[in-house]
Order: C-alpha cells, then structure tokens, then sequence
C-alpha cells in the first residue's frame, strides 16, 4: 500500500472538513480579535496579543495536523494502548505536580508553555476505546463487554473528576454515542436521558410529588408486563433503582458539588438569580448575545464584548462576541458549520472498512458535539456554566491543538481507508 | 452493513434536533426579543449633562424680575486624584481640612471613576482664584451652572425658590432629574418650573466596564444642546409691588390688586415677607432654617398669606347681600328697613354702631349697617318660593359660591386654599333639621363660619367693578416668545347677577369712600372715584384685623384691591389708607405730595401682633390668630419644620361668632 500513498495521499484527504476546520479557525481569531479590541487599540498586529497567539497556535496546528497525515496510519491503532497508558499516567501526574488555576488542579507547567492533561485524555480514549470495540468487536449485548468500555471509560472521567474538572468529566460522557453505534442497547441512552430529567425534576419539583409520580409511573409498567415475567422484574428493578437514585442525587448534590457549582446548576434551573455574583457571566453574556438582533452590531463594534462586560470573553464565551457581532446571522452560520462537519465525520466513519476507524470517528464527532452543546449552551443559559472551550474557536493552545489532533488523526484514518489496520 | 448502521440516523438526528434547540434559544433573545437589547444599551451607555439657564421672569413693564448668575461647582473625579497640596486648596475654596476629607469621601463612595460634585455654587471670585491654580490639583475641575438672582429683593412669596431635588421630586419626574439638579420648590418657581427649566443637554458617553470613558456614543448624533428655560411675563406691577412691601413692613397681613378686565394681579403682597435671594445658595439651608425658626421670626414667613391667610370677609361681604337681593327681587334700591340700632334675630341682638332709622341701599352700604344687610339676608332665607329654609340656604349658597368664595380660585401658584362656606348638610349635621336661617344669620355680615383669602375679596371687587364677571386671577400672564397664555386666565366667568344691579351697589361703595358719612374716606384720591368698604373683623387673639376691599376709578376700573393688615383695628385706619396709596401710585404713577409724609409715617409703623400668653410650655408661639390645638402641634413638632411652606395647618382667624351671643358690630 504505501507505494500508492506519495500520489494518493492529496485526493484520498478529505479536503471538505479541512476546509470546515480552516473555517471555524478563522472565525476565532477573527473573534479573538474583536474580544481584545477595546475601541482604542491599533489594529497593528501583533503576536504578544492573544489572537497573535492564537493565529501561531492556528498555524503549528495545521503543521502538526499535516504532519499528522503523513504518518503510518496503523501507528495509531497499535500504539493506542501506549498513547493511552501515557494520558492516564498524566492525569495521575497532574493530581500531584499540578498548578491550581481556577479552583481546577488541571495544568502541567512546561516552561512558558502549560499542558492540560485531560485535552489529550480524549483522544487517548477514544484512541483505545476504537481499538477495544475494532479488536474484539463485541456486540456490546453482554455484561462483560459493556463492562470493559466501561472501564475505558471512567478511569480519565475518575481521575478528571478528582482535579476536579467536572466540565472536562462530562465531556467524557459523550462516548455513549460510538457506543450506542457499536450495538449499545437504546435504553442506557433512554436511562440516561431519564437520569438527567429525575435530576431536574429532583431541584424543581418537591419529593412529596415526585416520589408518588415515579411509583406510579413503574407501577404502571409493572402492571402492564405482569404475564412478561422478566420485562416485569426489570421493571421493578428500574423504579427502585429510579427512587434510590431521586435520594441519592440531593444527598451527592448537599455533599458532593462545590458551593459555586451548585449556585451554578441552581441559576440555570432558575432557583436562584443572582446578577452580579453566579450569574453575572450568563446575564453579561445574553445581554451582549441578545443586542446582536438579527445581523449583529458589526465588526468591533460589539459594545459589551469590546467593554468587558463578558468575562472569560476570549475563552469559554468566545460565542457571545459571536453572537454580539455577527447576530443571529453569524451565530446559525457558526452553528451549521459545526453541524455540517459533525455530519461529515459520522459519514465519513461509516464509509470506513475497520471498525476502528468507524468508532473513532464516532468518538471524535461525538466529543466536539459535547463540547459545542455545553460551551454555546452556557453562554444563552440553558446549561449551567461549565468551562469548556468551543472546538477550534476558543482562544487557547491546548484546546485547539487536542481538537486538531483528534481531528486530524481520524482525516487519515479515513485517508487510508482502503487500506488495512 | 449491519443493521446497526440505522443508528447513524439516530445520532445525526440527534446532533440536528440539539442545534435547532440552541439555534430556537438564540432567534428568541436575539431577535424575538428586545429585552436583553435593551439591557446593553443601559451597560453601556452614560449620559452626561448641560445645564440649561432657568427662564428669566418679567414683570408687566418689561423689568426684568430675575437674573441668572454663573456659579461654580468645583468637581472631583476620585480616581484621578494624586499626591497635592490639600490645604492650598482648602484655603482657596474656604473650607477646613474636615470638611475636605469628607467630600471626598463622599464623592468615593459615590463614584470612583465619575464626576462628583465636591464643593457646590463657588462664587466667581473663588472661581477665579481656583482657575489660575487648578493644574496643581489633578482630578479636580470646574463646572459651571447658574442661580437665580433677585435684583429687587423683594416679591418672595411670589417668586418661591429654586432648590436641589429631593428622592421624591427624582422619582416623579420619570428620568427628568437627578440628584444635584434644581427644582423650583415655590411659588412661581414651582408653578412654571416645566417652562423655566429648559431643557438638559445631553452628550451620550460609552463606558467600558471598569466605568472609564471611552467615547461619544454614535459619533454624537443623538446628543442634544442645553436649551434655556423660556422667559415669562408676570401679570405684576413692581412699583407697586415694591410700595406694598414697604408699606406693610412690620405688619403681618396681605395686598392683593387685581386689573378688573384681565384678571392679571398687579401686586402680590404676603407680609412678613423675604428676601428671595437668601434662599439662593450655599447658605440658603441655615437662612431657610433661620427664617422658619418660631422665635427669630415668629409671625410664619412661608405661609402665603394672599392664597392662604383665612379672614372673615365681614362687613366686605355686604355687598354680595344687596347684590344678591336685588338679584332675586326681594329688595329694590328703594326698600328701606328700620335700625333702631340693633338687629333681632329671634330673640338674639345684633347691634349695629348707629341707629340710622330707616336706611335704604346706598346708605345702608355707605354705613355699613348691620341692620340693613340682615334684613336682606332674612329676605333672603324667607322667599316663598322655596319649601324651606334649608333649601333656600342651598340657594343662597350656591349663588354665594358663584363669586368665588368657598373653593379655590385657581391661581397659578402651588398650595392655594379654599377659604370656608358649608353648604346645608354641614349644618343639619350640627343643628339637626332645626336650624333656620336665625342659626346662621352671621353669615349675612360675613362673619360666622365663612372665611375668604384676600385673594378671593379682591376678586369680588374685580367682580363689582366688572359689573358681574371675573376672570380667573393670574401671576403669569405670557409664556415664552409666543406670548402664550392659558385659556382658563382669558375667559370671564359670569356670576349670574344682572348688570344693573351693580350700580347701586357700586353708589354705595363710592359714598362709603366720598360721603361724608362714609366709613372709609381714609381712603379718598383727589380726582379719581374710588369705590370701597372697609371691614374691622374681630379675632380672639388681640385687636381687629383691619380690612379694606375696594376698586378704582368707577367707571372702566383698572384696579381692584383687597388689604389686609392684622391686628390694626378699625378698618380705615390702617388698610383703606394703604389701599388708595397702592391704587394712587398705580393709576398715576406717583403720590401726591400732600401724602408722602402719610405715605413714609405708614411705612415706618410697627403693627406686630401681641404674642398671646402661652398656655403651653413650650416657647414658640404662633402670633397670628391660629387656633390653640394648631399651635400645640406645631410646637410638638418643631422639627417638622424641614419641609413645606405651607403650614401644616389652616391659620384660622377664630370668630367669637356664636348663636347664643349677641354679634358684635363689624363695620
């Protein structure tokens, strides 16, 4: 095969999501400019600024994608194990040598330059979890086997949990989806779903009325599958774990959470409004989204991002000088364009010959979807705030570096996908 | 491909529904609603202001009433301070190094990083001083605003006063002020203030959220220029204005003149008066202390007298019997009566001072007979035509009330009061329904429970010297450069009394000033008619108050008067003398000779009302004749004094008027 490859390798790339990728990059430092902009700056470029780094960090990052490519693709599926070995041993490492930034012991300092250990915790697990399913293909029908991925699974979100980093965690949770394409039964999707409605349901609805809600509900099941004796007992099961799981959700929220996280899930269920402490970033961040009507203010001319009304503007609410700027217009631009290449891996990952290829592309859609639900979400207030980057946009060089490479990674994959892994 | 393939659809279903959620959540606060466009808007955007110059005020011969003066306001802007010389400062505005510390304490807490008034309304002097040094004082500088100044010191109840805006006057102004802005608080001040005050300019800043400035917010195109307050003209005459003043110097009382035809009033005399200028100012807190303080000035120097003072019309009343009686066709100017010196009402007396015998119209008004005006008033009372009496007092009340009195009359100044007639229910409330005009008989010589301001006798006077109609008394006669006046001060309001019923009305009041047996020849002009009728109206607290309502010339009156000085006795010796001197000066511009010497003895009199003996303990004392439960709570609550000029209660002459005593004579 690797004769073919010097001549193939240009057309065998995707040169669509590239271009996405490209797209979405220019749209950050595009973004990242205007956020710094305060009305008086020059506008002489300069690479001390943060969208002088981030364009560097654009640029080492299409290096390092393209260096990517010209890799030997069975590389990744052989030493997934390593890679993850090294990630997990990282995560340990950060929880002992770690730098504290913001309440999160989440940074490794290498000189000038900081190293996130759980940006690579990602692709190292999706990396082993495709090589498990594409290795052994298991149905995923069997205790054994979900246990396994399992195992993959909550060992980064264990270790990330402890920095703790619960935005990183949650991220983790998106490898349902590969999962759930590999033959994962529905109902762990459905009893997930139900988990996050009993929690809600948990903060807005008083125990007295809950709890005679849900029996009743399982008790119509139960009933209803009285001659189908195992329906019927996984029934039972379901509603005692459903009522042991409403009072262990309150009892882990009391203990478990942080003060400011709390303040945080309860101002997006609408508890608690409190504009100028918890809640002063997602007011600030509506506002200036909302004032972008339907075409936006224009180019610099976003008022509350360039006033620094919008915390953590550059980074994590990136999207509300989106919003600001460039109105609805620019947001259902930026958000088809998501969706156009989230679209674009999963087909390319289901033209793959090796299950491994397939998964990981289910993996790396999958992660950026997460990523671009919760970040956008938190900044219009339908999420509590989590900090987590929009892939590719947000300013900073660890995120966009982790979400070239897990990109990138699957690009040649899927580049070589005639080809045997 | 397995059957798992279809799950593809599922995921990307997914990814699809989540981004039409998020993309619902955006079109919604972005488009759908303004809400959080608006709260942007409010983030960023300060607006700072220019002060306009309040409107200047004229009187009706152009003279200008007030002027505004450039004060200065020295400014701090906290954040901008650095290390200076703080006593060279303090030196130069005058202040000590407490008073210092505090201001700029207080403009910290107020706003680090915006303007604050440090230290208000410097004069131009200190201003001067300040300006050549001011660049040794960084975060310091000047902004410039006006006050009023009142160059003739005088004309205080009419003009009120200008004062800092309270939380209340912020919040019901819908945005308008803010705190540090002026309002007028009295007067004409407060009654025109929406035309005097201008407009604010406004230059809208965009401010960053540490609140540094950084710029003009749409390269100014909504900014606006100050616009000055716009000029009004007052209806007042200010040489005669200024003779009141004088005249009733040292006396407590009121002047009202009032031009017939227009209803425009030429003086406005409430006495004691003050200074307007001394509530201009950094020391306009302790002077309006000073002024509202019970011993220093114990004779209420805020109460409006003209609009608020409540006086017995007395024997200024008559005339609106005869009037009325003619009226009604119960008397002609022909029908005599007979007083033998007394009236009887029942078995009650009311004495009249002279025993006149039969005395018909003219006469009996010239005399002023008690007699006369109460055997009109049973006329009245007694006409067939009503079921009873109750019912002819309704009557009699309503015709009463079409003259003015009893309600307000709607003057253009704040706190205007209605002065007192009951109608029926009141007495059948107090009497049950036995009462009959014997029970109220007072009422026909003006006095029992019936009281009037000043404002309202004079326009009665205006009243009979228009031959039945009035227009509504007004201090403001144009609006800005259109001459603008209100259609309520232009149109007459008839009182439904015949004109040639006033004449002979009109012969008795000019007898009472020319005939010799006039009561009020105190009050004679050489070669002018002037037509009056004393009143000397009993009060409980010391003597008469002296009364004079009148008007001149007779025929085609330009003038029409009522003065009131307090505790002066007979009618004619205090108030029909200052009348003719006001009308005199006003009809021909000076005084005869052989009258100025009278003219400066007046001026000079002292006719301060006694202090009665206080019952209560507490020291200051109401002199004028308010009734007891008034001064006990005044005296409560002497530190209620921050507010209002008004006095919290009605000054009230008490009249000894009861059924169950003979009346005593008014004359």
């Amino acid at each position: 095969m690797s004769n073919q490859q010097g001549n193939r390798f240009f057309f065998n790339v995707d040169w669509i999501t590239i271009l996405l990728y490209v797209a979405l990059c220019t749209i950050g430092v595009v973004n990242i400019y205007a956020s710094i902009y305060n009305g008086s700056t020059a506008s002489e470029f300069n690479f001390s600024t943060s969208y002088g780094k981030q364009l560097i960090y654009v640029i080492t990052g299409l290096i390092l994608g393209f260096s990517i490519l010209l890799l030997d693709a069975k590389f990744f599926s052989i030493f997934s194990p390593i890679v993850y070995g090294i990630t997990m041993l990282l995560l340990v490492l950060v929880l002992v040598v770690g730098r504290k930034v913001g309440g999160n012991q989440a940074w490794i300092p290498l000189g000038s330059f900081r190293l996130q250990p759980s940006e690579l915790a990602k692709f190292g697990t999706a990396l082993l979890l495709a090589r498990y399913i594409g290795t052994f293909s298991p149905k995923l029908r069997d205790v054994k086997s979900i246990f396994f991925a399992a195992v993959i699974i909550i060992i980064p979100l264990f270790l990330i949990m402890l920095q703790p980093d619960m935005g990183s965690g949650l991220v983790f949770l998106s490898f349902m989806f590969p999962l759930y394409r590999e033959g994962l039964s529905g109902y762990f999707l459905l009893i997930f779903l139900g988990m996050i409605v009993l929690f809600i349901a948990d903060f807005l609805v008083p125990i007295e009325i809950l709890l005679p809600i849900v029996l009743a509900i399982g008790g119509l099941f139960i009933y209803q599958n009285r001659r189908k004796q195992k329906i019927m007992f996984s029934s039972i099961i379901v509603t005692v774990v459903a009522v042991l799981y409403l009072f262990t959700v309150k009892l882990a929220y009391e203990k478990l959470l942080e003060p400011h996280q709390k303040t945080r899930i309860e101002i997006m269920l609408g508890l608690k409004t409190d504009p100028k402490g918890a809640g002063y970033n997602v007011i600030q961040s509506k506002i200036a989204i909302g004032s972008g009507q339907l075409t936006g203010r224009g180019f610099l001319e976003g008022t509350q991002t360039k006033y620094g009304y919008v915390p953590e503007q550059s980074t994590d609410f990136i999207f509300s000088t989106i919003g600001e700027e460039w109105g609805f217009a620019g947001c259902f631009t930026v958000i088809a364009l998501y969706i156009f290449m989230l679209l674009r891996v999963i087909n390319l990952a289901e033209r793959q010959r090796s299950t491994f290829s397939r998964v990981y592309g289910y993996c790396v859609a999958s992660i950026i979807f997460f990523h671009v639900f919760i970040n956008i979400g938190m900044t219009i207030g339908i999420i509590p705030v989590i900090g987590i980057p929009l892939p590719f946009i947000s300013y900073g060089g660890s995120s966009l570096w982790s979400f070239t490479v897990l990109l990138f990674i699957f690009l040649k994959l899927d580049s070589n996908r005639m080809g045997f892994i | 491909m397995d059957n798992l393939f279809n799950r593809k659809y599922i995921i990307q279903g997914l990814f699809i529904v989540i981004a039409l959620i998020l993309l619902g959540t955006l079109f919604y606060i972005q488009v759908a609603s303004d809400k959080y466009f608006l709260s942007a808007e409010s983030n960023v955007l300060r607006k700072l202001y220019t002060f306009p110059a309040r409107g200047v005020i004229l009187d009706r011969n152009e003279k200008v009433l007030v002027q505004n003066e450039p004060v200065y306001d020295l400014m701090v802007i906290p954040n901008q301070v650095k290390e200076f010389d703080t006593l060279a400062l303090c030196h130069i505005v005058g202040i000590d190094m407490k008073r210092f510390k505090k201001s700029l304490n207080k403009a910290t807490v107020q706003s680090r990083y915006q303007p604050n008034i440090f230290e208000k309304q410097l004069s131009i002097q200190v201003y001067a001083a300040l300006s050549e040094q001011l660049s040794r004082f960084p975060g310091f500088f000047v902004q410039s605003r006006t006050v009023r100044y009142y160059p003739d010191s005088a004309a205080g109840h009419f003009f009120g006063y200008v004062k800092e805006v309270s939380p209340k006057d912020i919040e019901e102004s819908d945005g308008y002020y803010r705190p540090g802005d002026y309002i007028g608080k009295a007067g004409v001040e407060k009654q025109y203030n929406d035309v005097l005050r201008g407009e604010k300019g406004i230059i809208n800043m965009l401010y960053d959220v540490h609140n540094v400035p950084k710029g003009s917010y749409a390269e100014g195109k909504f900014d606006t220029l100050a616009k000055s307050g716009e000029k009004v003209v007052s209806s007042l005459d200010f040489r005669i204005q200024k003779l009141g003043e004088e005249l009733m110097k040292n006396k407590v009382g009121s002047i009202v003149a009032i031009e017939p035809a227009t209803g425009e009033i030429l003086a406005f005399v409430s006495s004691p008066g003050y200074d307007p200028n001394l509530m201009v100012g950094r020391q306009q807190g302790n002077n309006y202390m000073d002024l509202i303080n019970q011993e220093k000035n114990p004779n209420r120097v805020f109460t409006v007298r003209p609009i608020q003072g409540y006086y017995s019309p007395g024997s200024s009343f008559k005339p609106l019997d005869a009037l009325l009686g003619l009226q009604e066709g119960v008397i002609d100017p022909n029908t005599t009566f007979n007083c033998p010196g007394y009236y009887m009402a029942g078995n009650h007396k009311v004495r009249c001072e002279h025993v006149d015998g039969n005395i018909a119209l003219r006469k009996g008004l010239a005399r002023s007979c008690n007699t006369y005006a109460l055997y009109v008033f049973q006329k009245l009372m007694t006409q067939r035509k009503f079921a009873n009496q109750r019912i002819a007092y309704d009557a009699w009340q309503q015709k009463v009330k079409k003259f003015g009195l009893g309600d307000k009359l709607g003057v253009d100044l704040p706190a205007e009061r209605t002065g007192r007639l009951y109608g029926s229910d009141y007495y059948n409330k107090k009497y049950g329904k036995s009462w009959r005009y014997t029970t109220v008989i007072s009422l026909g010589i003006g006095q029992g429970e019936m009281d009037a301001t000043p404002l309202q006798m004079a326009n009665i006077m205006a009243i009979i010297a228009n031959r039945g109609y009035y227009v509504k008394p007004h201090l403001i006669k144009a609006i800005g450069e259109n001459k603008v006046i209100k259609k309520e001060y232009a149109r007459k309001n008839y009182v439904d009394v015949d004109a040639r019923h006033f004449e002979p009305v009109i012969d008795g009041m000019q007898d009472a000033v020319s005939a010799p047996w006039g009561t009020a020849r105190q009050s004679m002009i050489d070669n002018i008619v002037m037509c009056g009728k004393t009143g000397t109206v009993q009060n409980p607290r010391g003597k008469n108050h002296s009364v004079f309502i009148g008007f001149a010339p007779r025929d085609n009156p330009k003038i029409a008067i009522a003065v009131v000085v307090e505790n002066a006795g007979y009618g004619s010796s205090y108030a029909a003398p200052i009348a003719s001197y006001i009308t005199e000066k006003y009809l021909k511009d000076s005084i005869a000779v052989n009258k100025r010497a009278s003219v400066e003895w007046m001026k000079k009199q002292v006719i301060l009302p006694v202090p009665p003996k206080p019952k209560v303990k507490l020291k200051p004392l109401l002199t004028d004749s308010a009734k007891k439960d008034s001064i006990l709570k005044s005296t409560q609550k002497p530190k209620t004094l921050g507010t209002p000029t008004v006095p919290a209660k009605p000054i009230q002459t008490v009249k000894p008027v009861q059924i169950a005593k003979p009346i005593q004579t008014t004359k």
